[in-house]
């Protein structure tokens, strides 16, 4: 058992920015001996993405031809396995992602692998892997290892690592999992994009976020007109979508939006990972919550320790 | 039809931070407890399918130790109409692939013809135990479902599967099945006092599985993370307020 393999991760015939950081962790680790570095993309014809993933430290490519473009994680459950008896990895990264998500844990249990998610950092010393995730909405770190035997398969937070660069030039290989499409229980009918609303708040750069904090749908009214005083655009977490208060094209984060505006003001939002995800390259962040010990106080440039609608009725006195 | 719905307690972290004396895990005492948001939005989903369906049965089922019992309870009273709770030692230091395997020990004779999880519990934020539960099933599962529309005559589910940005991704999965259920899907029923009180009197039944023998992980130890704090602003909301409007004003965003 030796190497490093990535699951390639693409959509609509684009390979997924995660990619380029799995292949970033996996040189770390190849650096410290774990063995070559391997990326296996699955799909009918993978030849557009190939000069993407032919990265320096990339040691080889593996297409896998399946005639199935769309991701389907059935088709991951039955290629993986030949995958790995064949080339006997040591270490399987994918994403912490809603793809991998749907096959890496069921991999994990059927082939008894070593496992971990939303992991933040990993290493190797000797053959001996260690790997860091949060516990407690990441109030809390956990250093995690892994016996032998068994190759582990790691799922890395998305953002965690910088995106791999430079060009390399690896063998590119084809290898035949024997997927047998009948056996798919999985069909694959549409995409279907969300409802803009005519919102856009990409293009904000001055946006005013409310979370779950301000406790009731009565009480976003009085959000809006701040956010109208201010020259704000309201944008929101997603509990508050998934209540009906607002529309999705206010959500931010993971599922939402992905903003990068100059001043982010954050009203009683936690700071889950990913909301975090959706607005942490935010030029000024500012973030007011009641919990002194809330995550976003870790990504924020300015924090307040307050009630927000003091904080609200003050703001608009002010302005 | 018989749909199980694999539940948990989860902790939350107060405002202080204790470990025990190997350094392993929290000390309890720093801990409360309450049902898995995502796990409540699985229930409601399974009895809104019950329902529309016209017959079957909700199983809730839980891996832990009896304090996990009010938990389950409280999943009686939304309207489940069973409760399993399993238990083997090796929970003690529950990773996803032992919760999984345990989970899997109780379900596999009760042929359910759907099984709901949450994406992820609030505490341990795996996203793993609905989709290894699958492995261990050899099940079809989709992952992060906003909405299930099951038909019974062919017994197939369409479902929703929510990517990252929010585009959905529509499949069809034939059952049994797994889903992982995202926030969003439903707005869970609340639960009256009297429900909750009613629910105290129902059994849970407890059956002990069999260890999985492998781990997925072991814990070296914990850890606070080291943190980039916030410039912290003090003072009354006024005075936070007027600092908030000065660093607003000279941004050139406003
Ligand atoms: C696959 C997946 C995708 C997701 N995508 C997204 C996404 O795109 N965007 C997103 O936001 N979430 C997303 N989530 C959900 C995410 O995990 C969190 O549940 C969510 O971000 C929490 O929102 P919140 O911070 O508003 O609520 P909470 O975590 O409940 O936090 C509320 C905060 O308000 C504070 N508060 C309460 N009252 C007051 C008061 N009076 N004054 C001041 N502060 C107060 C509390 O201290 C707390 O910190 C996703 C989850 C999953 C699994």
């Amino acid at each position: 058992m030796s190497g490093v393999l990535i699951v390639a991760e693409h959509r609509q015939g684009a390979l997924r920015e995660v990619t380029l950081e799995l292949i970033a962790a996996a040189k770390e680790l190849k650096n410290a001996g774990v063995g070559p570095l391997a990326v296996a993309m699955l799909g009918s014809d993978v030849s557009a993405m190939l000069g993407v993933v032919a990265l320096d430290g990339v040691d080889e490519i593996i297409h896998v031809p399946v005639a199935m473009d769309e991701f389907n994680g059935e088709v991951y459950r039955q290629a993986l396995p030949a995958l790995i008896r064949q080339r006997r990895p040591l270490v399987l990264l994918t994403g912490f992602t809603v793809d991998a998500m749907s096959y890496a844990p069921a991999l994990a249990a059927s082939l008894g692998l070593g496992f971990a998610s939303d992991v933040t950092g990993c290493s190797a010393q000797k053959g001996w892997l260690t790997a860091t995730r949060g516990l407690y909405a990441g109030k809390v770190q956990v250093q995690l290892d892994f016996g032998d035997g068994a190759p582990v398969l790691l799922m890395l937070r998305p953002g965690a690592w910088s995106p791999a660069g430079g060009f390399g030039s690896p063998v590119v290989t084809r290898l035949e999992a024997g997927v047998d499409l009948s056996q798919v229980r999985i069909k694959h009918r549409e995409y279907i994009t969300p409802q803009t609303e005519g919102i856009d708040l990409g293009t904000s750069d001055f946006i005013l976020a409310i979370g779950r904090g301000v406790g009731e749908k009565d009480n976003v009214p009085v959000f809006e007109r701040l956010a109208d005083r201010l020259g704000a655009t309201l944008a929101c977490s997603r509990p508050l979508v998934d209540s009906g208060w607002l529309p999705h094209a206010r959500q931010v984060g993971q599922s939402g939006a992905t903003v990068k505006p100059e001043l982010y003001l954050a009203l009683g939002i936690s700071g889950a990972v990913e909301h975090l995800a959706g607005m942490k390259a935010s030029g000024t962040i500012i973030a007011v919550n009641s919990d002194p010990e809330a995550a976003i106080f870790n990504v924020a440039h300015y924090g307040a320790v307050t009630d927000l609608f003091a904080l609200a009725e003050a703001l608009e006195q002010l302005t | 039809m018989r749909i199980i719905i694999c539940v948990k307690r989860v902790a939350v972290l107060s405002d202080d931070v204790a470990f025990t004396d190997d350094g392993l895990a929290v000390d309890p005492d720093y801990l409360d407890f309450t049902l898995n948001e995502w796990d409540a939005c699985a229930v409601d989903e399974a009895i809104r399918i019950r329902d529309a369906v016209g017959e079957g049965e909700v199983v809730v089922v839980t891996a832990g130790d009896p304090d996990a019992d009010g938990e389950l309870r409280r999943c009686l009273a939304m309207g489940a109409d069973r409760a399993v709770r399993v238990w083997t030692e090796a929970l003690r230091q529950p990773d996803p692939l032992t919760v999984a395997h345990a989970l899997a020990e109780v379900i596999r004779p009760e042929e359910p013809d759907l099984v709901l999880c949450g994406v992820q519990s609030s505490d341990a934020l795996q996203g793993a135990t609905g989709a290894a539960l699958a492995g261990f099933l050899d099940l079809p599962v989709v992952a992060v479902v906003t909405m299930i529309a099951y038909d019974a005559t062919t017994r197939t589910a369409t479902v929703h599967r929510e990517l990252e940005g929010g585009m959905i991704d529509v499949v069809e999965t034939t059952t049994p099945a797994v889903l992982t259920i995202q926030t969003g899907i439903n707005r869970p029923r609340y639960v009256t006092f009297r429900a909750i009180q009613e629910a105290q009197g129902r059994d849970v039944a407890v059956q002990v599985a069999e260890p999985f023998g492998r781990r997925a992980y072991g814990i070296r130890g914990m850890s606070m993370p080291t943190r980039r704090r916030a410039e912290m602003i003090g003072g009354n909301p006024t005075e936070i307020a007027a600092r908030i409007l000065q660093i607003v004003r000279g941004s050139s965003a406003a």
